[in-house]
């Protein structure tokens, strides 16, 4: 039972709620819509903070079961939360802020050092000073290692980079990225950005005026091309590779693919180490021939599965890397270029993939 | 000329007893006004502010009538043992509790509102119960506005008549305020006195303003 098991109704007039799920225990569960979808709402039910119909239980521990009449206030649920403005205590230094919750917490449930997390969100230079002379960034990070020094059971963002500038995001995803890896505590990740969850969600439940469309591991929600996932423009694949060889004359790293290979600037990871690659749709082409004149590291041998006309007259492929169970990947193309190559479904081609990230 | 300066320290003791006694019972009040979504807020807030419109002799009237010998409270104070509070310092200090509330109540409760729920919220996801949320954030974040009606209420207090007058009457030592001796002085024509008293009020009200107005200035500073 290390799950995360919710169901919540709310008929607010001209907002209404219905969603049930149940995530894993471990790993990044996004929750992904439109604002006014209801996923702030269903944060805040998680937290105690508003009071809908159902239930809500973590790791069988019951924090609410109408059924019994039972609702924990928010200060007594396990829980860490970062809202979407950093809102620390503006009249308390940072240190003081970070101990705000952690003086709460008997020593013996203490599972989070202080110095381990200042050090994990880089904040050790600032504990002296007070929150005005922070920026955005910095005061996030703050917010964070303040949820995170509750030893919460379970994590819940808020959309925790919406209010902060392009910059200030970039600076902070590594930390959210690192607390995925280093930190064995489930999340419950609000957020509006594809970008984010393509970066950092291992599960996606799209809501959609207030009840759930999809569910479903990242991947899957990534490529399905009838969700709004897959029509952003900054639709990717994610990709779960293993570190195959290194080239040290080249400096290039060749990662096995499930279905394939893909070959990227040298990584230092050992062979057979895990990595986890991201493929935006925009940086792969098709073509119907492999020819060796081009200077794109990456030409795999794939299959078109679906194909989806989407605004500006593009077209959005679904291509598979071996069999159609394995590898899913995401081209972008032009209603032109498709009608010149006259592609069609089940065909073979090439795919051209001009750029591979790293995630993690 | 002899200038009698008792009523002048019977006047700050007053307004520093109400002061004390309206942070204790006013500070709530302006809480619960701040987070309620009762339907009686909007009674209590009237009742809050009724003193500001209400004419002090009004006030004190029915005040005379409720804590008098043969008034509910009267009945009251007299079976516990403690008599009757008209004409004596307790009886004034319970009419300009009163009659001082909406100046503690009312910025109290604008600062309490300033604050918005947020800070409260991330306070109880940080594990802190409602009274440690009441008193280490939103006692803090008020604290600028709780400063601001407390000087409000002291000033108000200083410079009470009618009441006072209605409940107090003019017993030296006792219930005979500042207000009351300038009112005394000027009925026996004696102006000098009068002056002395009426120019320390002026002066006194202009440096509180003035502490109030630097007070926001610095506040809106931070």
């Amino acid at each position: 039972m290390r799950d995360l098991d919710l169901a919540f109704q709310l008929d607010r007039g001209n907002f209404k709620l219905n969603v049930a799920f149940t995530a894993p225990g471990v790993g990044i569960t996004a929750l992904f819509g439109r604002s006014g979808c209801g996923k702030t709402t269903v944060l805040r039910c998680v937290a105690g903070l508003e009071r809908a119909a159902g239930h809500c239980r973590l790791n069988g521990d019951a924090w609410q079961d109408d059924g019994r009449g039972l609702f924990l206030k928010t200060h007594r649920r396990p829980i860490g939360y970062v809202f979407q403005e950093a809102s620390l205590f503006m009249h308390l230094s940072v240190r003081r802020n970070l101990e705000y919750g952690l003086s709460r917490i008997p020593p013996s449930e203490r599972r989070i050092g202080f110095d381990e997390v200042v050090s994990l969100l880089g904040i050790g230079s600032h504990l002296g000073r007070d929150p005005a002379g922070l920026s955005g960034g910095e005061r996030q990070r703050v917010s964070i290692a303040r949820a995170l020094l509750t030893s919460p059971r379970l994590l819940l963002m808020d959309e925790p980079l919406s209010a902060l500038d392009h910059t200030s995001k970039q600076d902070i995803l590594p930390y959210l990225e690192r607390l995925h890896d280093n930190l064995r505590i489930p999340v419950l990740y609000v957020s509006h950005s594809p970008d984010e969850v393509a970066r950092l969600a291992d599960r996606i439940i799209l809501l959609q005026d207030g009840h759930i469309q999809a569910s479903g591991s990242a991947g899957e929600i990534l490529s399905r091309l009838d969700l709004p996932l897959a029509q952003d423009a900054d639709a990717s694949s994610i990709v779960d590779a293993t570190v195959l060889s290194h080239d040290e004359d080249y400096r290039l790293t060749h990662l096995a693919i499930p279905g394939g290979a893909l070959t990227v600037t040298h990584l230092e990871r050992a062979i057979g180490a895990r990595a986890r690659v991201r493929i935006q749709a925009r940086d792969v082409s098709v073509v119907l021939d492999a020819s060796d004149t081009s200077s794109i590291l990456n030409i795999l041998p794939a299959r078109i599965l679906e194909m989806r006309e989407i605004a500006n007259a593009q077209i959005l492929v679904k291509l598979c890397i071996g069999s159609d169970k394995q590898t899913p990947l995401l081209a972008r193309i032009t209603r032109y270029s498709r009608d010149r190559l006259c592609l069609s479904l089940g065909q073979q081609v090439y795919a051209q993939v001009k750029t591979v990230a790293l995630m993690d | 000329m002899t200038l009698d300066l008792e009523p002048v320290w019977l006047t700050l003791k007053l307004a520093t007893v109400t002061t004390a006694v309206l942070l204790v019972v006013g500070t709530p009040i302006a809480w619960w006004l701040s987070q309620t979504r009762s339907r009686m807020k909007q009674v209590v807030a009237t009742l809050v502010a009724l003193p500001l419109v209400l004419p002090p002799t009004v006030l004190g009237f029915y005040l005379l009538l409720l804590l008098g010998p043969a008034g509910p409270v009267g009945q009251f104070t007299q079976a516990i043992g403690l008599g009757t509070l008209p004409f004596t310092f307790a009886g004034l200090v319970v009419g300009s509790v009163i009659y001082s509330l909406p100046f503690l109540v009312q910025p109290a409760y604008n600062a309490f509102e300033a604050i918005g729920t947020r800070p409260l919220e991330v306070a109880a996801t940080l594990r802190a119960s409602p009274l440690a949320r009441f008193f280490n954030v939103a006692l803090p974040l008020a604290f600028p506005g709780l400063l601001t009606g407390a000087i409000l209420a002291f000033a108000h207090t200083v410079g009470e008549f009618g009441v006072i007058l209605m409940i107090g009457g003019n017993i030296p030592g006792e219930t005979k305020v500042l207000s009351v001796a300038i009112y005394d002085h000027v009925e026996s024509l004696e102006w000098t006195q009068a002056h002395w008293l009426a120019g320390g009020m002026v002066l006194f009200s202009f440096l509180v303003v003035l502490a109030i107005n630097l007070l926001g200035q610095r506040v809106r500073k931070i």
